[in-house]
Protein backbone atom coordinates (compact mmCIF):
# COMPACT_ATOMS: atom_id res chain seq x y z
CA UNK A 1 0.00 0.00 0.00
CA UNK A 2 2.87 2.30 0.87
CA UNK A 3 4.42 1.54 -2.48
CA UNK A 4 1.11 2.18 -4.24
CA UNK A 5 0.74 5.59 -2.64
CA UNK A 6 4.36 6.40 -3.34
CA UNK A 7 3.93 5.40 -6.99
CA UNK A 8 0.88 7.59 -7.38
CA UNK A 9 1.72 10.70 -9.32
CA UNK A 10 -0.72 13.60 -9.30
CA UNK A 11 0.70 14.93 -12.54
CA UNK A 12 0.20 11.68 -14.39
CA UNK A 13 -3.28 11.36 -12.92
CA UNK A 14 -4.13 14.85 -14.10
CA UNK A 15 -2.81 14.36 -17.62
CA UNK A 16 -4.36 10.93 -17.96
CA UNK A 17 -7.79 12.22 -16.90
CA UNK A 18 -7.57 15.30 -19.07
CA UNK A 19 -6.35 13.50 -22.18
CA UNK A 20 -8.80 10.68 -21.72
CA UNK A 21 -11.83 12.94 -21.31
CA UNK A 22 -10.81 14.96 -24.36
CA UNK A 23 -10.26 11.72 -26.23
CA UNK A 24 -13.74 10.47 -25.33
CA UNK A 25 -15.39 13.63 -26.62
CA UNK A 26 -13.27 13.80 -29.76
CA UNK A 27 -13.82 10.17 -30.61
CA UNK A 28 -17.51 10.43 -29.86
CA UNK A 29 -17.83 13.30 -32.27
CA UNK A 30 -15.51 12.07 -35.01
CA UNK A 31 -15.45 8.30 -34.71
CA UNK A 32 -17.93 6.44 -32.56
CA UNK A 33 -21.05 8.24 -33.70
CA UNK A 34 -20.34 7.94 -37.44
CA UNK A 35 -19.15 4.37 -37.07
CA UNK A 36 -22.07 3.22 -34.94
CA UNK A 37 -24.52 5.06 -37.15
CA UNK A 38 -23.05 3.44 -40.23
CA UNK A 39 -23.14 0.03 -38.61
CA UNK A 40 -26.73 0.58 -37.49
CA UNK A 41 -27.73 1.85 -40.88
CA UNK A 42 -26.16 -1.13 -42.57
CA UNK A 43 -27.75 -3.53 -40.13
CA UNK A 44 -31.10 -1.92 -40.71
CA UNK A 45 -30.70 -2.08 -44.46
CA UNK A 46 -29.68 -5.72 -44.25
CA UNK A 47 -32.59 -6.42 -41.99
CA UNK A 48 -34.91 -4.57 -44.37
CA UNK A 49 -33.57 -6.51 -47.32
CA UNK A 50 -33.99 -9.77 -45.46
CA UNK A 51 -37.51 -8.83 -44.48
CA UNK A 52 -38.36 -7.89 -48.06
CA UNK A 53 -36.94 -11.17 -49.28
CA UNK A 54 -38.95 -13.03 -46.71
CA UNK A 55 -42.07 -11.14 -47.71
CA UNK A 56 -41.46 -11.91 -51.37
CA UNK A 57 -40.98 -15.54 -50.52
CA UNK A 58 -44.21 -15.58 -48.57
CA UNK A 59 -46.02 -13.87 -51.40
CA UNK A 60 -44.66 -16.43 -53.81
CA UNK A 61 -45.79 -19.14 -51.51
CA UNK A 62 -49.26 -17.73 -51.19
CA UNK A 63 -49.40 -17.26 -54.95
CA UNK A 64 -48.36 -20.83 -55.46
CA UNK A 65 -50.90 -21.95 -52.95
CA UNK A 66 -53.67 -20.02 -54.67
CA UNK A 67 -52.56 -21.39 -58.03
CA UNK A 68 -52.75 -24.84 -56.65
CA UNK A 69 -56.19 -24.14 -55.21
CA UNK A 70 -57.41 -22.91 -58.58
CA UNK A 71 -55.97 -25.96 -60.29
CA UNK A 72 -57.59 -28.18 -57.74
CA UNK A 73 -60.91 -26.44 -58.21
CA UNK A 74 -60.65 -26.80 -61.98
CA UNK A 75 -59.84 -30.45 -61.62
CA UNK A 76 -62.82 -30.92 -59.34
CA UNK A 77 -65.04 -29.02 -61.77
CA UNK A 78 -63.92 -31.25 -64.58
CA UNK A 79 -64.52 -34.33 -62.48
CA UNK A 80 -67.96 -33.05 -61.59
CA UNK A 81 -68.85 -32.29 -65.20
CA UNK A 82 -67.62 -35.62 -66.36
CA UNK A 83 -69.55 -37.34 -63.62
CA UNK A 84 -72.66 -35.43 -64.51
CA UNK A 85 -72.24 -36.37 -68.14
CA UNK A 86 -71.74 -39.97 -67.22
CA UNK A 87 -74.79 -39.92 -64.99
CA UNK A 88 -76.85 -38.27 -67.68
CA UNK A 89 -75.73 -40.82 -70.20
CA UNK A 90 -76.57 -43.64 -67.86
CA UNK A 91 -79.95 -42.25 -67.04
CA UNK A 92 -80.76 -41.68 -70.72
CA UNK A 93 -79.70 -45.16 -71.61
CA UNK A 94 -81.70 -46.57 -68.76
CA UNK A 95 -84.72 -44.54 -69.69
CA UNK A 96 -84.45 -45.60 -73.30
CA UNK A 97 -84.14 -49.17 -72.19
CA UNK A 98 -87.19 -48.87 -70.06
CA UNK A 99 -89.19 -47.22 -72.77
CA UNK A 100 -88.08 -49.85 -75.26
CA UNK A 101 -88.95 -52.64 -72.88
CA UNK A 102 -92.32 -51.16 -72.15
CA UNK A 103 -92.93 -50.63 -75.83
CA UNK A 104 -91.90 -54.18 -76.64
CA UNK A 105 -94.00 -55.52 -73.84
CA UNK A 106 -96.97 -53.54 -75.06
CA UNK A 107 -96.41 -54.85 -78.60
CA UNK A 108 -96.04 -58.40 -77.37
CA UNK A 109 -99.12 -58.00 -75.26
CA UNK A 110 -101.04 -56.61 -78.22
CA UNK A 111 -99.75 -59.40 -80.41
CA UNK A 112 -100.67 -61.92 -77.78
CA UNK A 113 -104.12 -60.44 -77.51
CA UNK A 114 -104.51 -60.46 -81.27
CA UNK A 115 -103.27 -64.03 -81.43
CA UNK A 116 -105.66 -64.98 -78.68
CA UNK A 117 -108.46 -63.28 -80.49
CA UNK A 118 -107.48 -64.91 -83.76
CA UNK A 119 -107.18 -68.19 -82.03
CA UNK A 120 -110.52 -67.83 -80.40
CA UNK A 121 -112.02 -66.87 -83.71
CA UNK A 122 -110.31 -69.76 -85.37
CA UNK A 123 -111.47 -72.14 -82.68
CA UNK A 124 -114.96 -70.80 -83.02
CA UNK A 125 -114.70 -71.12 -86.78
CA UNK A 126 -113.31 -74.58 -86.42
CA UNK A 127 -116.06 -75.50 -84.07
CA UNK A 128 -118.62 -74.22 -86.47
CA UNK A 129 -116.93 -75.99 -89.34
CA UNK A 130 -116.69 -79.09 -87.22
CA UNK A 131 -120.30 -78.83 -86.40
CA UNK A 132 -121.20 -78.35 -90.06
CA UNK A 133 -118.85 -81.10 -91.03
CA UNK A 134 -120.27 -83.32 -88.35
CA UNK A 135 -123.70 -82.67 -89.58
CA UNK A 136 -122.65 -83.40 -93.14
CA UNK A 137 -120.85 -86.47 -92.05
CA UNK A 138 -123.74 -87.46 -90.00
CA UNK A 139 -126.07 -86.92 -92.89
CA UNK A 140 -123.81 -88.93 -95.19
CA UNK A 141 -123.25 -91.62 -92.67
CA UNK A 142 -126.80 -91.70 -91.76
CA UNK A 143 -127.69 -91.83 -95.27
CA UNK A 144 -125.10 -94.45 -96.28
CA UNK A 145 -124.37 -96.48 -93.34
CA UNK A 146 -127.43 -96.63 -91.44
CA UNK A 147 -128.23 -99.65 -93.40
CA UNK A 148 -125.53 -101.64 -91.88
CA UNK A 149 -125.70 -101.47 -88.22
CA UNK A 150 -122.15 -102.38 -87.48
CA UNK A 151 -120.88 -100.10 -90.06
CA UNK A 152 -122.83 -97.39 -88.38
CA UNK A 153 -121.19 -98.01 -85.09
CA UNK A 154 -117.77 -98.19 -86.61
CA UNK A 155 -118.42 -95.08 -88.44
CA UNK A 156 -119.61 -93.25 -85.33
CA UNK A 157 -116.65 -94.30 -83.26
CA UNK A 158 -114.30 -93.41 -86.07
CA UNK A 159 -115.92 -90.04 -86.29
CA UNK A 160 -115.73 -89.49 -82.64
CA UNK A 161 -112.02 -90.35 -82.64
CA UNK A 162 -111.36 -87.92 -85.34
CA UNK A 163 -113.25 -85.27 -83.48
CA UNK A 164 -111.15 -85.88 -80.39
CA UNK A 165 -108.02 -85.49 -82.34
CA UNK A 166 -109.20 -82.18 -83.45
CA UNK B 1 -9.42 -21.36 -19.46
CA UNK B 2 -9.63 -17.58 -19.31
CA UNK B 3 -10.34 -17.55 -15.61
CA UNK B 4 -7.24 -19.70 -15.06
CA UNK B 5 -5.12 -17.14 -16.83
CA UNK B 6 -6.50 -14.30 -14.78
CA UNK B 7 -6.02 -16.29 -11.64
CA UNK B 8 -2.45 -16.93 -12.71
CA UNK B 9 -1.71 -13.31 -13.44
CA UNK B 10 -3.45 -12.17 -10.29
CA UNK B 11 -1.34 -14.65 -8.35
CA UNK B 12 1.82 -13.35 -9.93
CA UNK B 13 0.60 -9.84 -9.19
CA UNK B 14 0.14 -10.67 -5.54
CA UNK B 15 3.60 -12.19 -5.46
CA UNK B 16 4.93 -8.94 -6.75
CA UNK B 17 3.20 -6.98 -4.04
CA UNK B 18 4.60 -9.11 -1.30
CA UNK B 19 8.14 -9.34 -2.68
CA UNK B 20 9.02 -5.64 -2.71
CA UNK B 21 7.34 -5.20 0.65
CA UNK B 22 9.57 -7.86 2.09
CA UNK B 23 12.55 -6.61 0.17
CA UNK B 24 12.08 -3.05 1.30
CA UNK B 25 13.94 -3.69 4.53
CA UNK B 26 16.89 -5.07 2.65
CA UNK B 27 16.82 -2.29 0.15
CA UNK B 28 19.24 -0.21 2.12
CA UNK B 29 21.75 -2.96 2.49
CA UNK B 30 21.51 -3.77 -1.17
CA UNK B 31 22.34 -0.26 -2.20
CA UNK B 32 25.29 -0.23 0.15
CA UNK B 33 26.47 -3.45 -1.40
CA UNK B 34 26.08 -1.84 -4.78
CA UNK B 35 28.28 1.00 -3.73
CA UNK B 36 31.16 -1.36 -3.32
CA UNK B 37 30.93 -2.43 -6.92
CA UNK B 38 30.28 1.04 -8.12
CA UNK B 39 33.32 2.73 -6.93
CA UNK B 40 32.09 6.20 -7.68
CA UNK B 41 34.61 8.97 -7.99
CA UNK B 42 32.94 11.49 -5.67
CA UNK B 43 33.72 11.26 -2.00
CA UNK B 44 32.68 14.57 -0.52
CA UNK B 45 29.48 14.16 1.40
CA UNK B 46 28.30 10.81 2.70
CA UNK B 47 24.68 11.47 1.83
CA UNK B 48 25.46 12.97 -1.51
CA UNK B 49 27.70 10.08 -2.42
CA UNK B 50 25.04 7.61 -1.60
CA UNK B 51 22.57 9.48 -3.69
CA UNK B 52 24.91 9.80 -6.61
CA UNK B 53 25.79 6.18 -6.45
CA UNK B 54 22.19 5.13 -6.49
CA UNK B 55 21.17 7.40 -9.28
CA UNK B 56 24.17 6.63 -11.39
CA UNK B 57 23.45 3.02 -10.77
CA UNK B 58 19.79 3.37 -11.78
CA UNK B 59 20.81 4.99 -15.01
CA UNK B 60 23.42 2.35 -15.69
CA UNK B 61 20.99 -0.44 -15.01
CA UNK B 62 18.59 1.11 -17.44
CA UNK B 63 21.14 1.33 -20.15
CA UNK B 64 23.01 -1.79 -19.28
CA UNK B 65 21.99 -3.77 -22.38
CA UNK B 66 22.95 -1.00 -24.74
CA UNK B 67 25.95 0.60 -23.08
CA UNK B 68 27.49 -2.57 -21.86
CA UNK B 69 28.71 -2.44 -18.29
CA UNK B 70 30.91 0.32 -17.26
CA UNK B 71 31.31 -1.69 -14.11
CA UNK B 72 31.55 -5.40 -14.68
CA UNK B 73 29.99 -7.56 -12.02
CA UNK B 74 31.52 -11.04 -12.11
CA UNK B 75 29.12 -13.93 -12.73
CA UNK B 76 30.13 -15.43 -9.38
CA UNK B 77 28.60 -12.42 -7.59
CA UNK B 78 25.00 -13.61 -7.86
CA UNK B 79 23.74 -11.18 -5.23
CA UNK B 80 25.24 -8.24 -7.07
CA UNK B 81 23.72 -9.33 -10.33
CA UNK B 82 20.37 -9.95 -8.67
CA UNK B 83 20.22 -6.40 -7.39
CA UNK B 84 21.14 -5.12 -10.85
CA UNK B 85 18.21 -7.07 -12.30
CA UNK B 86 15.92 -5.84 -9.54
CA UNK B 87 16.89 -2.22 -10.14
CA UNK B 88 16.55 -2.64 -13.90
CA UNK B 89 13.07 -4.07 -13.53
CA UNK B 90 12.02 -1.34 -11.12
CA UNK B 91 13.46 1.34 -13.31
CA UNK B 92 11.64 -0.01 -16.37
CA UNK B 93 8.35 -0.07 -14.53
CA UNK B 94 8.68 3.42 -13.16
CA UNK B 95 7.73 6.51 -15.08
CA UNK B 96 10.59 8.51 -16.50
CA UNK B 97 11.29 12.10 -17.40
CA UNK B 98 12.84 11.33 -20.75
CA UNK B 99 11.92 8.92 -23.50
CA UNK B 100 14.74 6.48 -23.83
CA UNK B 101 14.46 4.22 -26.87
CA UNK B 102 17.67 2.27 -27.29
CA UNK B 103 21.31 2.95 -26.43
CA UNK B 104 21.99 6.65 -26.73
CA UNK B 105 18.81 7.16 -28.80
CA UNK B 106 16.02 8.95 -27.01
CA UNK B 107 14.67 12.40 -26.41
CA UNK B 108 14.06 14.62 -23.40
CA UNK B 109 10.54 15.59 -22.40
CA UNK B 110 9.24 18.84 -20.93
CA UNK B 111 9.24 19.20 -17.17
CA UNK B 112 6.38 21.27 -15.79
CA UNK B 113 6.60 22.21 -12.12
CA UNK B 114 4.47 24.42 -9.93
CA UNK B 115 6.90 25.71 -7.36
CA UNK B 116 6.58 29.42 -6.64
CA UNK B 117 5.17 29.85 -10.08
CA UNK B 118 5.14 27.74 -13.20
CA UNK B 119 8.49 26.32 -14.25
CA UNK B 120 8.83 24.65 -17.61
CA UNK B 121 12.13 23.26 -18.82
CA UNK B 122 13.55 20.32 -20.72
CA UNK B 123 14.42 17.13 -18.90
CA UNK B 124 17.75 17.27 -20.71
CA UNK B 125 18.83 19.48 -17.81
CA UNK B 126 18.91 16.43 -15.58
CA UNK B 127 21.23 14.54 -17.93
CA UNK B 128 19.25 11.32 -17.60
CA UNK B 129 18.79 11.95 -13.89
CA UNK B 130 22.51 12.08 -13.31
CA UNK B 131 22.81 15.73 -12.38
CA UNK B 132 21.05 18.53 -10.56
CA UNK B 133 18.93 20.86 -12.68
CA UNK B 134 18.99 24.54 -11.82
CA UNK B 135 15.98 26.60 -12.87
CA UNK B 136 15.38 30.20 -11.79
CA UNK B 137 17.63 29.75 -8.79
CA UNK B 138 15.91 26.58 -7.62
CA UNK B 139 17.63 23.20 -7.73
CA UNK B 140 15.87 19.98 -8.58
CA UNK B 141 17.00 16.40 -8.65
CA UNK B 142 15.46 13.14 -9.80
CA UNK B 143 15.52 10.45 -7.17
CA UNK B 144 13.80 7.13 -7.88
CA UNK B 145 11.86 8.64 -10.77
CA UNK B 146 10.56 11.56 -8.71
CA UNK B 147 11.62 15.18 -8.73
CA UNK B 148 12.76 16.68 -5.40
CA UNK B 149 13.93 20.11 -4.47
CA UNK B 150 17.54 20.14 -3.49
CA UNK B 151 20.57 22.40 -3.21
CA UNK B 152 23.38 22.95 -5.67
CA UNK B 153 25.16 19.74 -4.52
CA UNK B 154 22.04 17.62 -4.90
CA UNK B 155 21.78 16.74 -1.21
CA UNK B 156 18.99 14.41 -0.27
CA UNK B 157 18.08 13.81 3.35
CA UNK B 158 16.29 10.66 4.47
CA UNK B 159 13.98 9.75 7.29
CA UNK B 160 14.36 6.49 9.21
CA UNK B 161 12.42 4.54 6.51
CA UNK B 162 14.89 5.64 3.87
CA UNK B 163 12.29 7.95 2.33
CA UNK B 164 13.62 11.29 1.13
CA UNK B 165 12.44 14.20 3.27
CA UNK B 166 13.19 16.79 0.60
CA UNK B 167 10.30 18.93 -0.54
CA UNK B 168 8.50 17.69 -3.68
CA UNK B 169 7.33 20.38 -6.11
CA UNK B 170 3.90 19.98 -7.69
CA UNK B 171 4.87 17.98 -10.73
CA UNK B 172 2.81 18.16 -13.94
CA UNK B 173 5.63 17.13 -16.23
CA UNK B 174 5.05 15.47 -19.55
CA UNK B 175 6.69 12.25 -18.46
CA UNK B 176 7.20 9.20 -20.64
CA UNK B 177 3.81 7.87 -19.57
CA UNK B 178 2.05 11.16 -20.24
CA UNK B 179 3.80 11.29 -23.58
CA UNK B 180 2.57 7.77 -24.39
CA UNK B 181 -0.97 8.66 -23.29
CA UNK B 182 -1.01 11.71 -25.54
CA UNK B 183 0.60 9.75 -28.35
CA UNK B 184 -1.96 6.97 -28.00
CA UNK B 185 -4.83 9.46 -27.87
CA UNK B 186 -3.64 11.06 -31.10
CA UNK B 187 -3.09 7.66 -32.67
CA UNK B 188 -6.56 6.50 -31.67
CA UNK B 189 -8.12 9.71 -32.88
CA UNK B 190 -6.63 9.38 -36.36
CA UNK B 191 -7.17 5.63 -36.51
CA UNK B 192 -10.85 5.71 -35.63
CA UNK B 193 -11.57 8.91 -37.51
CA UNK B 194 -10.05 7.14 -40.51
CA UNK B 195 -12.31 4.18 -39.93
CA UNK B 196 -15.31 6.49 -39.58
CA UNK B 197 -14.42 8.19 -42.85
CA UNK B 198 -14.47 4.94 -44.82
CA UNK B 199 -18.16 4.69 -44.04
CA UNK B 200 -18.91 7.89 -45.89
CA UNK B 201 -18.60 6.17 -49.24
CA UNK B 202 -19.93 2.75 -48.45
CA UNK B 203 -21.55 1.02 -45.54
CA UNK B 204 -19.08 -1.82 -45.86
CA UNK B 205 -15.93 -1.33 -43.75
CA UNK B 206 -12.58 -1.23 -45.47
CA UNK B 207 -8.95 -1.19 -44.39
CA UNK B 208 -8.53 -1.05 -40.61
CA UNK B 209 -12.29 -0.95 -40.21
CA UNK B 210 -12.51 -4.55 -41.31
CA UNK B 211 -10.59 -5.55 -38.24
CA UNK B 212 -11.88 -2.90 -35.84
CA UNK B 213 -15.54 -2.96 -36.73
CA UNK B 214 -16.13 -6.49 -35.42
CA UNK B 215 -14.56 -5.39 -32.13
CA UNK B 216 -16.77 -2.31 -31.97
CA UNK B 217 -19.80 -4.44 -32.72
CA UNK B 218 -18.62 -6.98 -30.15
CA UNK B 219 -18.46 -4.30 -27.47
CA UNK B 220 -21.90 -3.11 -28.42
CA UNK B 221 -23.58 -6.52 -28.72
CA UNK B 222 -21.72 -8.59 -26.16
CA UNK B 223 -20.76 -6.05 -23.52
CA UNK B 224 -22.97 -2.96 -23.62
CA UNK B 225 -26.39 -4.28 -24.61
CA UNK B 226 -26.49 -7.39 -22.38
CA UNK B 227 -25.24 -5.47 -19.32
CA UNK B 228 -26.82 -2.05 -19.69
CA UNK B 229 -29.86 -2.91 -21.70
CA UNK B 230 -31.24 -1.94 -25.07
CA UNK B 231 -32.78 1.23 -23.66
CA UNK B 232 -29.79 3.02 -22.15
CA UNK B 233 -26.66 1.50 -23.70
CA UNK B 234 -26.18 4.17 -26.35
CA UNK B 235 -25.19 6.86 -23.84
CA UNK B 236 -22.28 4.75 -22.61
CA UNK B 237 -20.94 3.48 -25.91
CA UNK B 238 -18.43 6.31 -26.36
CA UNK B 239 -16.93 5.72 -22.95
CA UNK B 240 -16.87 1.94 -23.26
CA UNK B 241 -15.34 1.95 -26.73
CA UNK B 242 -12.76 4.55 -25.83
CA UNK B 243 -11.73 2.83 -22.62
CA UNK B 244 -11.54 -0.59 -24.26
CA UNK B 245 -9.30 0.49 -27.10
CA UNK B 246 -7.31 2.84 -24.88
CA UNK B 247 -6.48 0.12 -22.36
CA UNK B 248 -5.91 -2.50 -25.02
CA UNK B 249 -3.60 -0.37 -27.16
CA UNK B 250 -1.63 0.83 -24.15
CA UNK B 251 -1.34 -2.74 -22.90
CA UNK B 252 0.01 -3.70 -26.29
CA UNK B 253 2.36 -0.71 -26.28
CA UNK B 254 3.66 -2.13 -23.01
CA UNK B 255 4.65 -5.27 -24.91
CA UNK B 256 7.04 -3.33 -27.10
CA UNK B 257 10.67 -3.07 -26.04
CA UNK B 258 10.15 0.66 -25.43
CA UNK B 259 9.39 -0.18 -21.83
CA UNK B 260 6.17 1.77 -21.58
CA UNK B 261 4.16 0.77 -18.58
CA UNK B 262 1.17 3.10 -18.70
CA UNK B 263 -1.62 0.70 -17.76
CA UNK B 264 0.63 -0.74 -15.07
CA UNK B 265 0.78 2.65 -13.40
CA UNK B 266 -1.49 3.23 -10.44
CA UNK B 267 -2.27 6.86 -11.29
CA UNK B 268 -3.59 5.85 -14.72
CA UNK B 269 -5.75 3.02 -13.46
CA UNK B 270 -7.07 5.19 -10.61
CA UNK B 271 -8.07 7.79 -13.16
CA UNK B 272 -9.86 5.24 -15.35
CA UNK B 273 -11.60 3.65 -12.38
CA UNK B 274 -12.66 7.01 -10.94
CA UNK B 275 -14.20 8.04 -14.25
CA UNK B 276 -16.14 4.78 -14.28
CA UNK B 277 -17.17 5.41 -10.69
CA UNK B 278 -18.43 8.95 -11.30
CA UNK B 279 -20.28 8.02 -14.47
CA UNK B 280 -21.94 5.19 -12.53
CA UNK B 281 -23.00 7.45 -9.66
CA UNK B 282 -24.22 10.27 -11.88
CA UNK B 283 -26.32 7.94 -13.97
CA UNK B 284 -27.73 6.20 -10.89
CA UNK B 285 -31.51 6.13 -11.02
CA UNK B 286 -33.96 6.03 -8.14
CA UNK B 287 -33.91 2.24 -8.10
CA UNK B 288 -30.13 2.20 -7.87
CA UNK B 289 -30.05 4.44 -4.78
CA UNK B 290 -32.99 2.59 -3.29
CA UNK B 291 -31.03 -0.63 -3.59
CA UNK B 292 -28.08 0.93 -1.86
CA UNK B 293 -29.72 2.82 0.99
CA UNK B 294 -33.07 1.13 1.52
CA UNK B 295 -33.05 -2.31 -0.06
CA UNK B 296 -36.60 -3.28 -0.92
CA UNK B 297 -37.82 -6.78 -0.21
CA UNK B 298 -35.79 -7.36 2.99
CA UNK B 299 -36.82 -6.88 6.63
CA UNK B 300 -36.58 -3.23 7.68
CA UNK B 301 -34.10 -4.03 10.47
CA UNK B 302 -31.68 -5.49 7.95
CA UNK B 303 -31.83 -2.52 5.63
CA UNK B 304 -29.31 -0.26 7.42
CA UNK B 305 -26.89 -3.19 7.61
CA UNK B 306 -27.26 -3.78 3.91
CA UNK B 307 -26.81 -0.07 3.27
CA UNK B 308 -23.44 -0.18 5.00
CA UNK B 309 -22.40 -3.20 2.96
CA UNK B 310 -23.62 -1.59 -0.26
CA UNK B 311 -21.72 1.60 0.52
CA UNK B 312 -18.55 -0.39 1.09
CA UNK B 313 -19.22 -2.12 -2.23
CA UNK B 314 -19.56 1.27 -3.87
CA UNK B 315 -16.03 2.16 -2.87
CA UNK B 316 -14.56 -1.28 -3.43
CA UNK B 317 -15.71 -1.42 -7.04
CA UNK B 318 -13.45 1.33 -8.41
CA UNK B 319 -10.69 0.13 -6.10
CA UNK B 320 -10.88 -3.37 -7.55
CA UNK B 321 -10.92 -1.94 -11.08
CA UNK B 322 -7.80 0.04 -10.26
CA UNK B 323 -5.86 -2.80 -8.70
CA UNK B 324 -6.93 -5.46 -11.19
CA UNK B 325 -5.63 -3.64 -14.22
CA UNK B 326 -2.59 -2.23 -12.45
CA UNK B 327 -1.49 -5.51 -10.88
CA UNK B 328 -2.11 -7.58 -13.99
CA UNK B 329 -0.09 -5.37 -16.28
CA UNK B 330 2.65 -4.76 -13.75
CA UNK B 331 2.91 -8.47 -12.97
CA UNK B 332 3.28 -9.33 -16.64
CA UNK B 333 6.15 -6.90 -17.05
CA UNK B 334 7.84 -8.02 -13.85
CA UNK B 335 7.64 -11.70 -14.74
CA UNK B 336 8.98 -11.24 -18.26
CA UNK B 337 11.81 -8.98 -17.19
CA UNK B 338 12.71 -11.15 -14.21
CA UNK B 339 12.97 -14.23 -16.39
CA UNK B 340 15.11 -12.36 -18.88
CA UNK B 341 17.15 -11.18 -15.92
CA UNK B 342 17.72 -14.78 -14.87
CA UNK B 343 19.84 -15.26 -17.99
CA UNK B 344 22.11 -12.51 -16.70
CA UNK B 345 22.22 -13.99 -13.22
CA UNK B 346 22.98 -17.52 -14.42
CA UNK B 347 25.47 -16.09 -16.92
CA UNK B 348 25.28 -19.16 -19.11
CA UNK B 349 24.26 -19.87 -22.67
CA UNK B 350 22.61 -23.06 -21.45
CA UNK B 351 20.25 -20.96 -19.34
CA UNK B 352 19.61 -18.53 -22.18
CA UNK B 353 17.71 -20.97 -24.39
CA UNK B 354 15.02 -22.17 -21.97
CA UNK B 355 14.57 -18.71 -20.47
CA UNK B 356 14.17 -17.17 -23.90
CA UNK B 357 11.57 -19.84 -24.66
CA UNK B 358 9.78 -19.12 -21.41
CA UNK B 359 9.87 -15.40 -22.11
CA UNK B 360 8.39 -16.01 -25.54
CA UNK B 361 5.64 -18.11 -24.04
CA UNK B 362 4.90 -15.49 -21.39
CA UNK B 363 4.89 -12.77 -24.01
CA UNK B 364 2.21 -14.62 -25.92
CA UNK B 365 0.33 -14.99 -22.67
CA UNK B 366 0.73 -11.27 -22.06
CA UNK B 367 -0.75 -10.54 -25.48
CA UNK B 368 -3.82 -12.43 -24.35
CA UNK B 369 -3.84 -10.70 -20.97
CA UNK B 370 -3.55 -7.32 -22.72
CA UNK B 371 -6.83 -7.94 -24.55
CA UNK B 372 -8.39 -9.73 -21.61
CA UNK B 373 -7.79 -6.90 -19.14
CA UNK B 374 -9.22 -4.36 -21.56
CA UNK B 375 -12.23 -6.61 -21.98
CA UNK B 376 -12.67 -7.14 -18.25
CA UNK B 377 -12.42 -3.44 -17.47
CA UNK B 378 -14.98 -2.59 -20.14
CA UNK B 379 -17.19 -5.46 -19.07
CA UNK B 380 -17.19 -4.44 -15.39
CA UNK B 381 -17.73 -0.78 -16.25
CA UNK B 382 -20.78 -1.66 -18.31
CA UNK B 383 -21.96 -3.95 -15.52
CA UNK B 384 -21.81 -1.03 -13.07
CA UNK B 385 -23.56 1.29 -15.51
CA UNK B 386 -26.18 -1.39 -16.03
CA UNK B 387 -26.80 -1.61 -12.29
CA UNK B 388 -27.09 2.18 -12.11
CA UNK B 389 -29.71 2.53 -14.82
CA UNK B 390 -31.60 -0.66 -14.11
CA UNK B 391 -35.31 -0.21 -13.49
CA UNK B 392 -37.08 -2.83 -11.45
CA UNK B 393 -40.71 -3.62 -11.89
CA UNK B 394 -41.44 -4.59 -8.30
CA UNK B 395 -42.70 -1.11 -7.40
Amino acid sequence: MDKLINDFSIGLFFWQSLVFIILIFLLRRFAWKPILNAVNEREESIEGALKAAEQARQEMESLQASNEAIMKEAREERERILKEARDMKNSIVAEAKETATAEAEKTVAAAKAAIEAEKAAAVAELKNQAAVLSIEVAEKVLGQELSAENKQAAMISKMIDEVKIN
Amino acid sequence: MISKFTAFTAFVGLMFFSVPAAAQDHGHEDTHQEEVHHDDAHHEDAHAVEMHAEDAHGAHADHSEAHGHDEFIPASDTEGRKSVVKETVEHHLADSYDFHIVGPVGFPLPIILFDNGLKVFSSAKFHHGESVAEVDGEHYIIHHSKIYKTDAEGTITYDEHHHPTNEKPLDFSITKNVFMIIFMAVFMFFLFRGVAKTYENSLVPSKAGRFLEPLIVFIRDEIAIPNIGEKHYKRYMSFLLTIFFFIWFLNLAGMTPLGVNVTGNIAVTVSLALMTFFITQFSGKKDYWMHIFWMPGVPVLLRPVLAVIELIGLVVKPFSLTIRLYANMLAGHVVIMSILGLIYIFASYVAAVPFMGLTLFLSVLELLVAALQAYIFTMLASLYFGAAVEEHDHH
